[in-house]
This record gives structure tokens, C-alpha cells and sequence, in this order.
């Protein structure tokens, strides 16, 4: 009887499973990402000082015993603010990818897989939404509804769906027209169910490749956007924003722009490896040793 | 002396998963103006055998271990690069399979034929284009390209499957080679442009002396044109010798395992249809596609009529076999049985209830009752999904099946297609071609159908499977009382398996009638072309047809 439990339980993302922990660089990936995300949860319990106290007696240290990573021009304890930038940071690339990847998949699929009208109808939304100066777009969100952190995310996501939605379509009309959607259609399956089970499995590959394409993308677009004063505001932090002010002072002060570097580098890197490593997984063609 | 004489050729490749000895000890040779076909299966090592001879494959990881390949004396496995360009360029040619693949989209076939004069390694014999383009036209005249003067100058999608196959002839012998090699030049071919195709290779031959190497999987097809015959499988020779003794003087039990998977031969068995009960009804059924090419709007072309008025009948418990060319719209007419394609007019009876113009909700039911098994085990089959998954998969769409005993059912099925049950957790591409037949076959299954359309089922597998598919189809039609539709451009197949044959071309039904009946006494043009252009396994006959054309 074991065996037909087994037997039961072979689906691709069990198989994905075991391939992918015989991986250890794609481990290595999600035990980094995983520790990232816990310490991001923990911050406010583990952090050692608060992201906003100033100690202006100590303005702008290098590494030290009382301050691991140095503190800031203004006396603030870089670790503490690298720990809160990376709860925005990871929040706006993780729930904006999300987005993205929700919506640019079912917009995709189901243009690419009903065609016609439809699909060109869908498409041209696709089109005008790219022409729209993106800039134009979220400054306009900001000000309707005001600086507001889920906006950001939400706009930064119904960004990057467009290109997740071209991508999922080109994929779905090449795998519309295979015997193997035809047979799933001539079993009387409906659409939903094909374009469930028969049709998005099958576009996993590029778009986990293009998903951790996204995540840093999105992030460097926050702090873009903080940059310009849209997004996050000082004294709040995030990865990009403590970036683009340790520029300002990496002569004189280089552990501003190093850590916060080291951090986001750490988290691509991850991904990367994570990303790779998923493909692979998912893929049933890739050996299972 | 023999042109090529090759010698112990040893070729392996050196993959990640261990040595696959490719080519294993094979030694032939061919005379000026013979014919030596290399006949053997998929895997067998016949195409890469002759690809080693041009250096033509990846290395890595191919490595040749060791032999020699004489060519007027010279080893071509040792030579340098410029001179086996000098080679490639004068004295060897190559017919690749796919004529659909193998020019080049964006050239004008004149551009492409004229490529080795004009930029010959040689430059004393580089030809202007002027004299290139007489040499050209010649040559298509002689391939039989009509107007061969203005077709020079067209691009390779303007010419048909057959006609293509005729320029990469041409192309082959622009520079007069002593060495041509076919690989399987006629597989992609309707069997009437098969027909022809072989005939021009075979005068081309006797007129300009060359050697030829035939590769093929068939041979049937190898019998009317070959002097001499090599059996290959898993890289070694099984058996080699004059064609008449390969064929009528057996050796080697492989071969004999070859020659008894052609399908050949009358049907013995009476009709299958039990009753007079007509399960499939077909009247006035028109399926056309708006044709994407036409561009002057004029109205006559709007349609492609891929079926045009067709009605037909099929009884219940019997096979039909559908017959006709690429194009013909068999398989068009079998999926608007099914309804998975749209029909413009007419109507479809399934046991006396319309199925035309139902909604796709309205037809689950009936789709259970109707399966399709398709051509290509490759694409048919779901690659994320495991054989459990994919058997299991109508079982309980359709409720025939609960969490608890699918797992039994699945089992069985998996006995019924002779596969075994260990093998449920694997996909795919962990299957050869034929198992994965199987498989698909079991999903047709799966429902305990009425009614199964087999579109081409075994026409990409290797013959030995061929006969072992055709067999399983026959078996599962006798156990399940199926009723079935084979659907087929290979006639020798259909008249092995069906009880009645309907003959197709351009869209309509030209002649219809029972199996026998039809093969002895074929009434309209087109069925007589049709089956005179059936190549047979016998080489006596084969050449008595042959020049009878």
C-alpha cells in the first residue's frame, strides 16, 4: 500500500520539491532569503536602537564595537536602519512582484489562449499602459490618494505586469496549438481547467526567470521613486534610499554605501541562485539527480 | 575499385550519462553508379554512420574511435578542414529528410543553387553568376521543375513539399558529385510525390554514374531502387548483401523481424460491424477557414474548404480507414467529427443525437463517449504531468473514478496498454516513442469510449512499433467493442487494419467501399494513383512497377 500513497502524492511540485532540495546552491538561496525575511520580521523586537535616534555626538563613525556597521551623518546606528530598510525593500519586492506576477499571468494566459478579439483587445490595453509615461502615472496615484506605502507597491506592481503579461501570451499561443491541449480538449476538460493544469505549468520556466528578473528591478525602482520624494521619506529607511545617500558621501564615509550594498547584493544573489535552482526543479526533462 | 570504402568505423558519443557506441564496427563500400541503401530503425546509427563520413557531426560529444573511410583512396575521417570543404564542395553530396527545413527562407532557391559554384574553395573554378545561372537552369530542368527559368528566381515557400525536394536534388548535383547521399529523402513525402521523387533519383543515378547511398527506416521504399543493402541496429550490422538475398534469402532474424512488421497483405478477418446500427452519421458536413493568404479579397477565396460537403457513415464495432494526402482534409474532417474543430454547415449524429451546434457544456457527455488518439507522441502527451496524472486525469474529470480507487483503475489501464505499472511515476520524455503511444492511447481509454478517431497514430513510429501499436489498437478494439476511425496517409497500414476504406482528396470523398473490395477493383483515377504508388517490399515487383511508370 505504500506505494499508492506515493503513487498519490507524484505531482510536479512534489518532484520539484525533492529535485530541488539535491540542489545546494538553490538551498543556500532560500536559507538566505528565509533568514532575511525572519530578521525583517524580528526587526522592531531585535534591532538595537531605534531607526530614528540620533546620536548627534557620534555623527557619521566608522565600524565600531558600540555601532557594528558605523552610524550615519546624523548619529543613527547603520545596522538598525539597514534591518528597517530592508522590511520596506523586501516587502516592495516581494508583494509588487506578487502583483505582477498575478496579474501579468491570468492577463496573459487568457489573451493568448482565447485569441482573437479578445486577445486584441486585451493586448491594446497592454500597449496603452506601456505608453503611458510611468512616471506621469504614479506621480498622478500620489497625488489623488496621497504618499501612501501600499499605493506604491500597487502602482510599482501594475507596472511590471506588462511585460509578464507579453511574455505569458507568447508562451501560451505556442502551447495552445500542441496535441496535448487538444487531447485535454477533446476529454471535455473546460477552459479553465486546461489553462490551469495543461497550459501555466508549461510557462513556468521564463517566468521564474523574468520573476527574479523583477524583484530587484522593483526594488531599485523604490528607490527611484524615495529618491524623487514619492516613496519612502527619511527618517523611514529602505535599501534603495540608504544607497543613493551613501553615494552622495562614499568619499568620505564608504561604509554608508557599502552595507546597505551588501545587503541588496546578498538578497539578488540569493534569488538568483533560488530562481535558478526552481527552473530546473520545475522542469521534469532536468534529471532527478 | 569501389568510390568509398569504409572500414571498422567506430563512432561514440561521449555523454554525461556513460559512452553510447553510436556506429560499431561498419565497414561497406559502394561502387561508381550502385546504389547501396542503409536501412534500419530509429537509433540505429544509419544517419550517423554517413554524417561521420562529411564530418558532419557535433564534436563534441561525438569522437570517431577508429576505421577509415576511403574516398578515391584519401581517408576522409583524417583529412584537414580545407580539404574536406574541397570534399563537401565537389564529390560528396547531401539529401537531407526535411525539404521544408532544409533551404533557406530568406534566399531565392536560384541564389541558394548557385552558392558552390560562385563561392567555390577553388578559385580557379569560382563560375560568374551568369554561368552559374545556365548551369542552374539546366539542372532544374532536369529535376523536373517546370518553367524552370522563372522559378529561379522564387523563394522556397513558393514551391511544394515534392517540388522543394526536387531543388535540394538539384542542389546536390550542381557540382557533379560521385557521392550522394539521401538521408530518408522521401519520409516527409505524400506517397504519390514519393513515388516520384524515387523514380528521379534513380534515373539521375543511371544517367550520371554517381554512387548513392540511400538511408532509410522502410524498406519497402528500398526495395525497387537499391543494388545492395545494409541492415543496421544499435550501431552494428546485422546483415548486408545483394538486395534480392537480403529479401527473398533472409539471414539475419532482425531483418526477417523487419520484413514481417511491414504491413502487408489482404485483411483476412470479415467485417467487424456487429449490427446495421450506424453510430456515426455524417450529412453535407462543410468545414472552412478563413483563408489568411488571400489578399485580393476576391470572394471564391475567402474559404479554405478543408472539408467540403461530406457525408458518410460509420457502424457501430467497425474500423473505417480515411485515407488521402497531406491536405486532403482528413484530418480536418476527423476533428470536426469530434467537434473540436468548428463546422460551418452540414451535421454530425452521434447514436442519433446531433452534436452540431451544441455549446462545449452541452457536449461533456459526449465528449466522454468520443476519444482522439494523435500523430505525434511528443506533443501529445502533457510534459509536466506524470503518466499517473495524465491517466488519471479523465477518470475523474468525468466522476468514473473516486480519490480512493483511482489508483487500481489507473493500474489497469496501464495493463490494458502493456506498460508497466512501475512506471507511473515518470514523464514523458522518460518513455520512447512508442510506450508513450501507449500511453496516450490509454487516455483514450480512459473513459471506456464508443467511438476513437486515430489521427496518424503510428506514422512516427519506427516499423518493429508500427506492427506492435497496430496490434494493441486491433486487441483494444476487440475487447472494448470500440468503434474507430483511422485516420492515415499510408495505405498498406489502412488496408491491414480497416474493415471499410474512405478515400479523400482536396476536401471531398472520392471513393469509398470495403476494403477488399476497393484494393481489387478501384474505381476512380485517384485511388488508382494512389495505390499504384505503393512501394512494395519485394524487389522483383518493386522494378517490374518501377518501369512500368
Amino acid at each position: 500500500m505504500a506505494d499508492a500513497i506515493e503513487e498519490h502524492g507524484t505531482s510536479l511540485w512534489k518532484d520539484a520539491w525533492i529535485k530541488l532540495s539535491k540542489n545546494r546552491l538553490a538551498l543556500f538561496g532560500l536559507a538566505v532569503l528565509i533568514m532575511l525575511i525572519l530578521t525583517s520580521l524580528l526587526t522592531p523586537l531585535i534591532a538595537p536602537y531605534g531607526y530614528e535616534t540620533q546620536d548627534l555626538d557620534m555623527g557619521a563613525t566608522a565600524p565600531s564595537l558600540q555601532h557594528w556597521l558605523g552610524t550615519d551623518i546624523f548619529g543613527r546606528d547603520m545596522l538598525t536602519r539597514i534591518m528597517y530598510g530592508g522590511r520596506v525593500s523586501l516587502m516592495v519586492g516581494f508583494i509588487a512582484t506578487a502583483v505582477a506576477l498575478v496579474i501579468g499571468i491570468s492577463w496573459g494566459a487568457i489573451a493568448g489562449f482565447f485569441g482573437g478579439r479578445l486577445d486584441a483587445i486585451m493586448m491594446r490595453i497592454v500597449d496603452v499602459l506601456y505608453a503611458l509615461p510611468f512616471m506621469i502615472f504614479i506621480i498622478l496615484l500620489m497625488v489623488v490618494f496621497g504618499r501612501n506605502i501600499l499605493l506604491l507597491f500597487l502602482a510599482i506592481g501594475a507596472v511590471e505586469w506588462l511585460t509578464m503579461a507579453r511574455i505569458v501570451r507568447s508562451q501560451v499561443m505556442a502551447l495552445r496549438n500542441q496535441e496535448f491541449v487538444e487531447a485535454a480538449n477533446s476529454l471535455g476538460l473546460s477552459e479553465w481547467t486546461i489553462i490551469r493544469r495543461h497550459i501555466i505549468p508549461n510557462t513556468l520556466g521564463p517566468v521564474i526567470v523574468y520573476t527574479t528578473l523583477t524583484i530587484p528591478s522593483v526594488m531599485l525602482l523604490e528607490a527611484f521613486l524615495s529618491f524623487l520624494g514619492l516613496g519612502i521619506q527619511p527618517p523611514e529607511s529602505s535599501w534603495g534610499l540608504l544607497i543613493n545617500y551613501g553615494v552622495e558621501t562614499m568619499e568620505e564615509f564608504p561604509w554608508l554605501l557599502i552595507f546597505p550594498g551588501i545587503a541588496l547584493s546578498l538578497t539578488l544573489f540569493a534569488l538568483n541562485f533560488l530562481g535558478d535552482g526552481l527552473r530546473d526543479a520545475l522542469d521534469p526533462r532536468t534529471s532527478k539527480d | 575499385m569501389a568510390i568509398l570504402e569504409v572500414n571498422g568505423l567506430k563512432v561514440y558519443f561521449h555523454t554525461r550519462n556513460g559512452v553510447v557506441k553510436a556506429v560499431d564496427d561498419v565497414s561497406f563500400s559502394v561502387d561508381r553508379g550502385e546504389t547501396l541503401a542503409i536501412v534500419g530503425e530509429s537509433g540505429s546509427g544509419k544517419s550517423v554512420t554517413c554524417y561521420s563520413l562529411l564530418n558532419l557531426l557535433p564534436k563534441p560529444p561525438a569522437r570517431i574511435e577508429g576505421g577509415t573511410a576511403l574516398f578515391d583512396g584519401k581517408d576522409l575521417l583524417t583529412c584537414s578542414a580545407a580539404e574536406m570543404r574541397k570534399h563537401r564542395c565537389d564529390d560528396i553530396a547531401v539529401i537531407f529528410q526535411d525539404p521544408m527545413t532544409s533551404l533557406n527562407p530568406f534566399l531565392t532557391i536560384g541564389e541558394q543553387l548557385i552558392e558552390p559554384l560562385i563561392y567555390h574553395p577553388d578559385r580557379s573554378q569560382i563560375q560568374t553568376r551568369v554561368e552559374a545561372k545556365r548551369t542552374a537552369v539546366a539542372l532544374l530542368d532536369e529535376v523536373g521543375i517546370i518553367d524552370s527559368q522563372a522559378r529561379f528566381d522564387c523563394y522556397p515557400h513558393e514551391f511544394s513539399g515534392g517540388m522543394r525536394q526536387r531543388v535540394m536534388i538539384a542542389m546536390a548535383l550542381i557540382t557533379d558529385p560521385k557521392l550522394l547521399i539521401c538521408d530518408e529523402p522521401t519520409t516527409a513525402l505524400d506517397v504519390t510525390i514519393q513515388a516520384q521523387i524515387l523514380l528521379l533519383i534513380k534515373k539521375l543515378q543511371e544517367t550520371r554514374n554517381v554512387a548513392v547511398i540511400f538511408i532509410s527506416h522502410d524498406l519497402g521504399v528500398v526495395a525497387g531502387i537499391a543494388d545492395k543493402v545494409l541492415v543496421m541496429c544499435d550501431g552494428t550490422i546485422r546483415e548486408t548483401g545483394d538486395t534480392d538475398d537480403i529479401f527473398y534469402r533472409t539471414q539475419n532474424d532482425y531483418t526477417k523481424k523487419l520484413l514481417a512488421a511491414i504491413p502487408e497483405g489482404a485483411k483476412t478477418l470479415p467485417n467487424r460491424a456487429k449490427s446495421d446500427e450506424t453510430l456515426i452519421e455524417v450529412t453535407h458536413l462543410k468545414t472552412y477557414f478563413r483563408n489568411q493568404l488571400n489578399t485580393n479579397k476576391s470572394k471564391e477565396n475567402r474559404f479554405v474548404k478543408a472539408v467540403d460537403d461530406v457525408s458518410m457513415e460509420i457502424a457501430r464495432g467497425e474500423i473505417l480507414g480515411l485515407v488521402g494526402e497531406s491536405g486532403s482534409g482528413k484530418s480536418t474532417l476527423g476533428r470536426s467529427i469530434l467537434q473540436l474543430a468548428p463546422t460551418t454547415e452540414g451535421s454530425v449524429k452521434f447514436s442519433g443525437q446531433t452534436l452540431t451546434g451544441l455549446t462545449a457544456k452541452q457536449l461533456v457527455p459526449w465528449r466522454r463517449k468520443m476519444q482522439m488518439i494523435f500523430q505525434d507522441p511528443y506533443a501529445s502527451l502533457n510534459p509536466r504531468m506524470t503518466v499517473f496524472e495524465t491517466l488519471s486525469e479523465p477518470l475523474l474529470y468525468h466522476g468514473l473514478a473516486t480519490k480512493k480507487n483511482i489508483a487500481n483503475q489507473v493500474r489497469q489501464l496501464m495493463d490494458d496498454v502493456g506498460l508497466s505499472q512501475a512506471q507511473l511515476r515518470k514523464y514523458p520524455h522518460e518513455f520512447s516513442g512508442g510506450q508513450r503511444q501507449r500511453i496516450a492511447i490509454g487516455r483514450a481509454i480512459a473513459t471506456k469510449p464508443e467511438f476513437i478517431i486515430a489521427d496518424e497514430p503510428v506514422s512516427a513510429l519506427d516499423v518493429t512499433i508500427q506492427a506492435q501499436i497496430l496490434d494493441l489498437i486491433l486487441e483494444l478494439v476487440e475487447r472494448h467493442n470500440l468503434t474507430m476511425m483511422f485516420i492515415s496517409h499510408d495505405l498498406s497500414v489502412v488496408r491491414y487494419i480497416s474493415d471499410r476504406v474512405v478515400i479523400m482528396n482536396r476536401g471531398v470523398i472520392v471513393e469509398q467501399g470495403n476494403t477488399e473490395t476497393l484494393w481489387a477493383a478501384p474505381k476512380e483515377g485517384y485511388t488508382k494513383e494512389l495505390l499504384a504508388a505503393i512501394p512494395l517490399a519485394d524487389p522483383a515487383a518493386e522494378r517490374k512497377r518501377i518501369a512500368n511508370i
